[in-house]
This record gives structure tokens, sequence and C-alpha cells, in this order.
């Protein structure tokens, strides 16, 4: 078996029920899902569809009700190296704001207790990756709201896990520092090519980054459909969004999508 | 800009005594109270009587601050512990301290230890409440960080609860210190020769006004400059905040 068709994350009819107020909502409806080692797979889906769940029941967070989710370690490393299953880069800003740049993207390392001289190495090599080596001494407030993240990304890297969860990390910053972070996590991960499970709600985002799309569906969350994309890597924003597969693809994934929200009566509004 | 309103106030004061309009027997000029400050700093005895207060507060203080905030944060991250402390807390955090300094003089004498019992009592409650709130009031995305890395309670205690409530507990050290203050005036009034407390009881009884003023000028100087030494402490050890 290659690297490439092993499977990192196993999940099989995944539910997840919610007691609010004494009620039952239903957020997640039998999800199955293979996800490729090395595979950059998007989780895009309207909002309250269960995207967050699956993340945090995958990193340990939150519980599912039934079915079984797995992070699949490599033969022969599980357990021996100390490396951790998954990392979460965060929604919500998520850095700590007493600590500074250096000791935030370190805290990875210093819960598993790795010494001072080594996750002070390591954390600095991740800062250089995202371009704050100048603002490692920095504090939190000190930073913009994209300098926050690319400091939530190197902490996740820095852990080097087995899988990356990404929660709409770009969701909050403005349109060109979205831009500039979508690139440059491009570029980083074509280098390192983790397995990467990023939720988003920008249909744009998920063709940029993506190998595989998976849709969801209005809540209780199901697995629409699964698309591959086709573009070359690496990639860039700009090549991507020029060709010629771009529009036709987004389209489809709208299309899905729309379909599922016209079905609510919510929706009713949505023009056919 | 900020010592313009004592300043004020005192000449103020200072100008009614002198055209006569107030009783100068209750309410000597600064001057005077100026005057008796001189005399009883040269002597010694001043610094003495503060000398004295000032140890008991600090010791006190210490006392009562540090497993306040150790119960505090534990308070904070465990709920069984919260659940089953918190009643007992609230039912007794109402108690006059001024009540208890019968039970502590039964309890320790006379001596220094009946001071620093009550002081270590005012600062516990202020301190322990508000670390027990920086802890609730810390996001709870920073405690998912913390599970997500496996890390231990005991780095979740040191590296998030501790710091992420230090501006609360802050605001409950400045209030306890307050309180150490005022509790301490009121305990140096019984069965004791030391202490700023006692020296303005012991003016009081034998009509020594301008003394009694002057040690109760004292006290609000001494406020003045805890106050001031705990924000120098805030800024030191808070750099991330924002101010
Ligand atoms: N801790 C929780 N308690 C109660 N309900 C929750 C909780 N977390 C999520 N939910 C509910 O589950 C559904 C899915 O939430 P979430 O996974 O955050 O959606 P998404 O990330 O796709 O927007 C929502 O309806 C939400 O209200
Ligand atoms: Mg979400």
């Amino acid at each position: 078996m290659t690297e490439s068709e092993r499977i990192a994350i196993r999940i099989r009819d995944l539910t997840r029920w919610f007691l609010i107020k004494g009620r039952p909502i239903h957020a997640l409806a039998g999800i199955d899902l293979d996800v490729r080692a090395g595979e950059f797979l998007c989780i895009v889906g309207p909002s309250g569809c269960g995207k967050t769940t699956i993340l945090r029941i995958l990193a340990g967070l939150d519980r599912q009700t039934t079915g079984s989710i797995e992070v699949v370690a490599p033969r022969g490393s599980a357990g021996s190296d100390g490396q951790p299953l998954s990392s979460v880069v965060f929604q919500e800003q998520s850095i700590f704001p007493w600590m500074r740049v250096r000791d935030n993207v370190a805290f990875g390392l210093r819960a598993r207790g790795i010494s001072r001289a080594v996750r002070t190495r390591i954390a600095a090599e991740h800062i250089r990756q995202v371009g704050l080596s100048e603002f490692a001494d920095a504090w939190p407030h000190q930073l913009s709201g994209g300098m926050k993240q690319r400091v939530a990304i190197a902490r996740a890297l820095a852990n080097d896990p087995h899988i990356l969860l990404m929660d709409e990390p770009f969701a909050a910053l403005d349109e060109q520092t979205k831009l500039v972070l979508q690139d440059e996590l491009l570029r980083i991960w074509e280098r390192s090519r983790k397995t990467v499970l990023y939720v988003t709600h920008s249909l744009d985002e998920a063709i940029l980054l993506a190998d595989r799309v998976l849709v969801m569906s209005q809540r209780p969350g199901r697995i629409l459909r699964i698309l591959d994309m086709p573009f070359d890597r690496p990639r860039t924003i700009r090549r991507v969004r020029s060709d010629a597969r771009y529009g036709p693809l987004f389209n489809e994934i709208w299309e899905l999508l729309r379909h599922n929200v016209a079905r609510q009566p919510l929706a009713a509004e949505v023009p056919a | 800009m900020s010592a313009a309103s004592p300043v004020v106030l005192i000449l103020a004061w200072e100008l009614v005594t002198r055209l006569g309009y107030v009783d100068t027997r209750f309410f000597p000029a600064p001057s005077e109270i100026l005057q008796t400050a001189q005399r009883l700093l040269t002597d010694g005895t001043l610094a003495r009587q503060v000398g004295i207060s000032v140890q008991r507060v600090v010791i006190g203080f210490v006392i009562g601050a540090v497993p306040a905030i150790l119960i505090g944060l534990i308070m904070g991250l465990v709920p069984i512990v919260r659940a089953a402390l918190r009643p007992l807390v609230n039912s007794t955090y109402p108690i006059p301290k001024s009540a208890l300094l019968p039970l502590f003089l039964l309890l320790f004498g006379l001596g220094e230890e009946s001071k620093w019992a009550i002081i270590a009592v005012g600062t516990f409650y202020l301190v322990l409440i508000n670390t027990m709130t920086g802890v609730l009031n810390i996001d709870p995305i920073y405690f998912d960080v913390a599970k997500s890395v496996g890390a231990s309670s005991f780095l979740k205690l040191s590296v998030i609860a501790f710091p992420g409530s230090l501006p609360l507990i802050f605001a409950g050290l400045k209030l306890g210190m307050g309180v150490s203050l005022i509790v301490l005036v009121y305990a140096e009034s019984v069965g004791t020769t030391g202490g700023i407390g006692y020296l303005i009881w012991n003016s009081w009884e034998v009509f020594q006004v301008p003394r009694m003023y002057l040690g109760i000028m004292t006290t609000a100087v001494l406020g003045l400059l805890a106050a001031s030494a705990l924000e120098s402490l805030e800024r030191l050890l808070v750099p991330w905040k924002q101010r």
C-alpha cells in the first residue's frame, strides 16, 4: 500500500444529537467518510449543518452520539514518537493573549514535555515559515488579525500532527489578507502534504485549496456529494481562478447547496 | 494633576481654620498637623508605628492572598470543587470581619497572630472570589486548545488559568489591600501598644486631636502607596494586557 492510498481518517455512520433546553437537536445524521493520507479535504455546507461538530469530535473535544471515528496513524509510528494525532486551527481567535508569539507556537510541544531548547528551535522554524520571525517576541495584541491566524497555523503545524483540522481559519479576515493567507497556506501545505480537514463556508476557498470538496446538507448534516478538484499542484489562486474548469465546478457545488437550502421552508425567498 | 484635588482641599481647610469658621479643637489646621508630623518624625515615633503596621499588613495579606489564589484557581477550574465550596464561601463571606476579632483574640491571644489572622481573612475572600471569577471569565476556547494538545491539569492551571485570571486576581488584591488597612486600624484598637491604629485610638483617648488626624492621614497615604505598589506589580506581571 502506498502512502497516498492509506486511509488517514475513517468515519462510520457518525451521528450527533444535542440537547438544547431539553429539546433534542439532530446535528449530524450518519456521516460515512474515508480521508486519504496526504489529502486536502474541504467541507462546505450551510451554517449550523455540523461542520464544526465533526472537527471537534475528531479533535477529541466532543463525543459522537453513535458511530465511530478513527484517526489512523501510519504503521510503525503510532504512539512511539509521541507525535499527536491531530492539531486544530480554530475559527475564533484562539492564540493565548498572555503568551508571546514564540510561546504560543511552542505550546503544543510544551504540553508534550519537549525540552525548552528543542521546542524553541522548532517554534522558530515554524514562525519563520509563516513569515513572523520579526514578531517572535511580540504579544498577540500587537498583531493584526491575519498575523494572529498565522500564529495559530504555526502553532498547529509545530505540533507535527498526523492530521490538521482547520475550522474556517480565515473567515474573520478582510478579503486581501485572506487571499495572501490562502496562497501561503497552499505553499506551506504543498511542502508538508499533511492530511488536512478544512471547514469553510466559502465555495471559492474550497475549490482553491482542496483535493476534494465535501458538500454537506442542512441540519441534520449529511454528505450530499464529494467532488474531485482537478487543478494541478503547486497551485496559486490566480491560476485556479482563471482556469476554465473553475466556473463550472463553482456552479455545480452551488447547485447542490442551493437545492438543499431551497427545500428548507425558511429559505423560501431564495430565487429559483 | 492627580495631586491637585488633595492640595486644594488642604488649602481650603487651612483657610477656614485660620478664618475661625470651624472649631480647631476638632478640626485642627493642616499646619498644626504638619507640626505634629514633624515632631513625631524626628523622634522616630511615626516611623516605628508605621513599621509595625506595615509588617502586620504584609504578613496578614500574604497569608490570606496566597491560599485564596490557589483555592480560587481550583474552584474556577474544577466544577465539583466549585459546587462544594461555593455555598461555604457565600455564607461566610458576609460575616463582618470586626465580629471575628474577639474570636481571634481568644484563639491567638493579644499578640501579632490575631492581627495577621483578621487581615488574612479580610483579604482571603476578595482575592478568592475574584480569582475564581477570573478563571470562569477565561474564554473556553483556550481550554479547548489545551485539551486538543493533551495538556496536563497542572499546565492548564499554571499556563492558562493563572495568567488568564491575573487581571482579576489583581483587582481582588487591590480590594483586599483596602480591606486589610480598614481591618488593621480596627484590630490595633484593642489590646496593643503599637501601630497606626494604636496611634489613632490612643490620640483619641488622650484628646491629642492633631496626632489623631496625623494617624488617619498616614493610613490614607499607606493606602495610596500600597495601591500604586500593586499597580506596578500588575504592570510587571501582566505586560500582555492592552492599557
Ligand atoms: N455544544 C453544543 N450544544 C448544543 N448544540 C450545539 C452545540 N454545538 C453545536 N450545536 C448545534 O449543532 C448544530 C451544528 O453546529 P456546528 O457544528 O457548530 O455547525 P457549523 O460549524 O456547520 O456551522 C447547530 O445547530 C448547533 O446549534
Ligand atoms: Mg462552525
